[in-house]
């Protein structure tokens, strides 16, 4: 039996075991279908063309793990950011750890998508959003199929969250193959402020297959600030499916920092519902090996005067290979549109590729749409340079490389975080410069 | 301190120099001046160990030692230093963090601990102080943006920081006004001592007036071709290199 019919089978008994009443029933029975029909993407798709995901399909994965595990603090420290207090939300193998975890509901709702979806309280927030903003493509449906648990924030109105809520799911490994479903839920509203982290970590060498929804609602003003951080073990592969809402005036912020996983791929979708919006998306991608890191964005500009921002910095090693697909669209509407996208690659080796694709569909007149595409190897006369004045070969090339990736670290709002991406970039180059960019 | 014997180098197959002696003594200050072209730049590149440039003849002594298998990088840690004749644009690194690393990686190359934090911040005060320049410009950049004069005054901030064996400087001059070449001469002069060694080349006497030099060498068609002293360097000023051309190719 194949990952899709195994799936696909196993939905009758787990539709059973959550509830028929649950509110749910309906948009996941249609979610299901839709996967049916379309199953999982495959080269023929124009958007999944130099991503393939066969070779990870084969392996057996359990799609409901088995056993509840538990997860020691000094186990799950160091890829926390714990030197910082923060809000979190933590999850192993798919369930909620309440041992490692720091909720509230004091002034807003940061708290389990498993709770949302049972308690009446929360009946309307998940009437109003829950898959709304999700596309309904097979992989996204599939993710509704099955979505149990992940995290609930709801920010009511004219809140600043006092510190950035941290969501982890971990995998144990203490099964051989496992594909977990996480599902985010995230509504802003009005003239709110939160900022957010997002890690998937898996703790063993077992294949772990990981097909996240992350639904965000940025409602009029409100600001949202988000962090990926996605350095996983090599045998980890993540699809990463988020939908972004803007109303009014709302500005978000994403900010993705792929450096591990076999295979990630970034689904990041944008949609400006309103004037006066902020959108950005920065990435820095640092791979190495056999890696592949893939980035699909969108930005649908559907109103006038907004501004879209993106800028995409790639390192690739060895036999790594990145994609990037930026899809820019801007409606007959939106006149007045800013909207910017850059992709820098670096190849340190001519067995690395990348394939980056710029789509910019424009429809509206009176805008300002730029795109830049770079792809190079790093700068022999740089090279030279700082090594003339005493920085080793290898130290030199570190450097470069940070430089190559320091405007988006710059554009990184917690210190925290970048002095964590800082240390994790050095670690890949495997060099101490001894200072923080 | 360096020896240099009938060196011959060539990039992509195209022989560049062909064939040149030169030694410099510790306590010496040589000019090399020479018509564009004539393969300065390329000497001073391949003493710092430039891999783009091959060298398929002769051999360079630094300290006794021949250096020929050394890089870029364990060339500084002995003490080369060459100031670019076109300094590079570093985005994203400031003058400040790099000659950090630099310092600490020279240190380490030689068995040091990394330079205290509070000892760095002074040495750099004391140093941006001799070549005049603002604090602020150590947090840009690293020759991004710079005017061609505030990078040559960067190039010798950093070999004052760095304090060489020998400095080769590639044209510093060109591109400083004159308040700039002062300052910059001024900053050389007060490193020069009977330890170190000073290589210059420059098209113009001006700053042979400030820097005054033991010997003046021409460099024509990648051999050095006429030696002599600082007087030498005001008969080239007057006559220009006609005359040294046509001795040289008749
Ligand atoms: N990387 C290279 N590839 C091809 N040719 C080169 C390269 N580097 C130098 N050359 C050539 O070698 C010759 C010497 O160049 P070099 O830069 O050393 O001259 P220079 O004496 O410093 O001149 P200038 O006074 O203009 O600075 C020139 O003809 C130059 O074009
Ligand atoms: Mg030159």
């Amino acid at each position: 039996m194949d990952l899709k019919e195994k799936l696909v089978s196993s939905f009758m008994a787990f539709e059973n075991k959550v509830d028929v009443d649950a509110p749910l029933h309906q948009i996941r029975n249609e979610a299901i279908k839709i996967f049916e029909a379309e199953g999982f993407p495959s080269k023929k798709d124009e958007a999944w063309k130099y991503t393939s995901l066969n070779s990870i399909l084969k392996e057996d994965y359990s799609v409901f793990p088995k056993q509840e595990n538990a997860l020691e603090f000094s186990e799950a420290k160091s890829y926390m950011l714990h030197e910082m207090d923060t809000y979190k939300i933590i999850f192993i193998d798919g369930k909620y750890s309440s041992h490692l975890s720091q909720t509230t509901h004091d002034g807003f709702d940061i708290c389990l998508m498993s709770s949302a979806l049972n308690n009446p309280k929360y009946r309307l927030v998940i009437e109003n959003y829950f898959n709304k903003v999700a596309e309904k493509d097979g992989l996204s449906s599939l993710n509704t199929a099955f979505a149990t648990e992940g995290a609930y924030i709801h920010i009511k109105k004219n809140k600043l969250v006092n510190k950035p809520i941290q969501i982890i799911h971990f995998s144990t490994g203490s099964e051989e193959a496992v594909m977990l479903q996480p599902r985010n839920l995230i509504v802003v509203d009005e003239n709110s402020h939160v900022q957010i982290i997002e890690r998937h970590q898996s703790l063993t060498d077992n294949p772990v297959l990981t097909n996240s929804v992350t639904e965000i609602f940025a409602n009029k003003r409100a600001i949202v600030d988000y962090y990926k951080l996605q350095n996983d073990n090599e045998n980890a592969t993540l699809i990463d499916n988020t939908f972004v809402n803007q109303k009014q005036e709302s500005h978000c912020f994403v900010h993705t920092f792929s450096f591990g996983g076999k295979l990630v791929r970034n689904n990041l979708h944008f949609y400006q519902n309103g004037e006066r919006i902020d959108s950005t998306l920065n990435g820095v991608t640092i791979i190495g090996k056999k890696q592949h890191v893939d980035h699909n964005t969108l930005v649908h500009h559907i109103e006038p005067n907004c501004e879209s921002h993106q800028d995409y910095k790639g390192i690739f090693a060895d036999k790594s290979t990145g994609v990037f697909n930026g899809r820019v669209i801007v409606n007959k509407e939106a006149q007045k549109t800013n909207a910017f996208q850059s992709n820098n690659n670096i190849l340190l080796s001519d067995k690395a590729t990348i394939n980056s694709k710029p789509q910019l569909e424009i429809f509206a007149d009176d805008v300002k749409c730029s795109h830049g595409c770079t792809i190079g190897q790093l700068d022999e006369s740089a090279m030279f340079y700082m090594r003339s004045r005493g920085i080793p070969e290898k130290e030199a090339k570190a450097l470069l490389m940070y430089a190559f990736t320091n405007n988006v670290l710059e554009s990184v709002k917690i210190p925290e975080i970048k002095s964590r991406i800082t240390k994790i970039i050095a670690e890949k180059l495997g060099v101490n410069l001894g200072f923080d960019l | 301190m360096l020896k240099i014997n009938n060196l011959h180098a060539s990039v992509e197959d195209k022989a560049i120099l062909k064939g040149i002696n030169l030694e410099v003594k510790a306590g010496e200050v040589h000019a090399i001046m020479g018509p564009n072209g004539s393969g300065k730049s390329t000497l001073s590149s391949v003493i710092a160990g430039k891999e783009e440039y091959e060298v398929t003849e002769g051999e360079i002594f630094f300290d006794e030692e021949n250096i020929e298998e050394l890089s870029a990088e364990e060339r500084a840690h002995k003490g080369i230093f060459l100031s670019f004749q076109y300094p590079v644009e570093i985005p994203g690194v400031s003058v400040t963090n790099f000659i950090k690393t630099a310092i600490n990686e020279t240190r380490k190359a030689k068995g040091l601990p990394d330079m205290p934090a509070k000892d760095m911040l002074k040495l750099i005060r004391e140093k941006a102080e001799l070549l005049e320049i603002d604090r602020k410009f150590l947090s840009r950049s690293l020759n991004q943006g710079f005017s061609g004069g505030e990078k040559k005054r960067n190039e010798i901030f950093q070999m004052a920081m760095l304090e060489p064996k020998l400095a080769i400087l590639d044209e510093t001059d060109s591109g400083l006004d004159i308040d700039a070449l002062r300052i910059v001469a001024s900053g050389v002069n007060k490193l020069k001592s009977k330890d170190n060694a000073v290589i210059l080349i420059t098209h113009y006497q001006r700053l042979l007036d400030y820097i005054v030099p033991d010997f003046v060498h021409v460099l024509y068609k990648g051999r050095i071709v006429k030696s002599g002293g600082k007087e030498l360097a005001h008969e080239l000023e007057e006559k220009g290199y006609d005359w040294i051309k046509e001795e040289v190719d008749a």
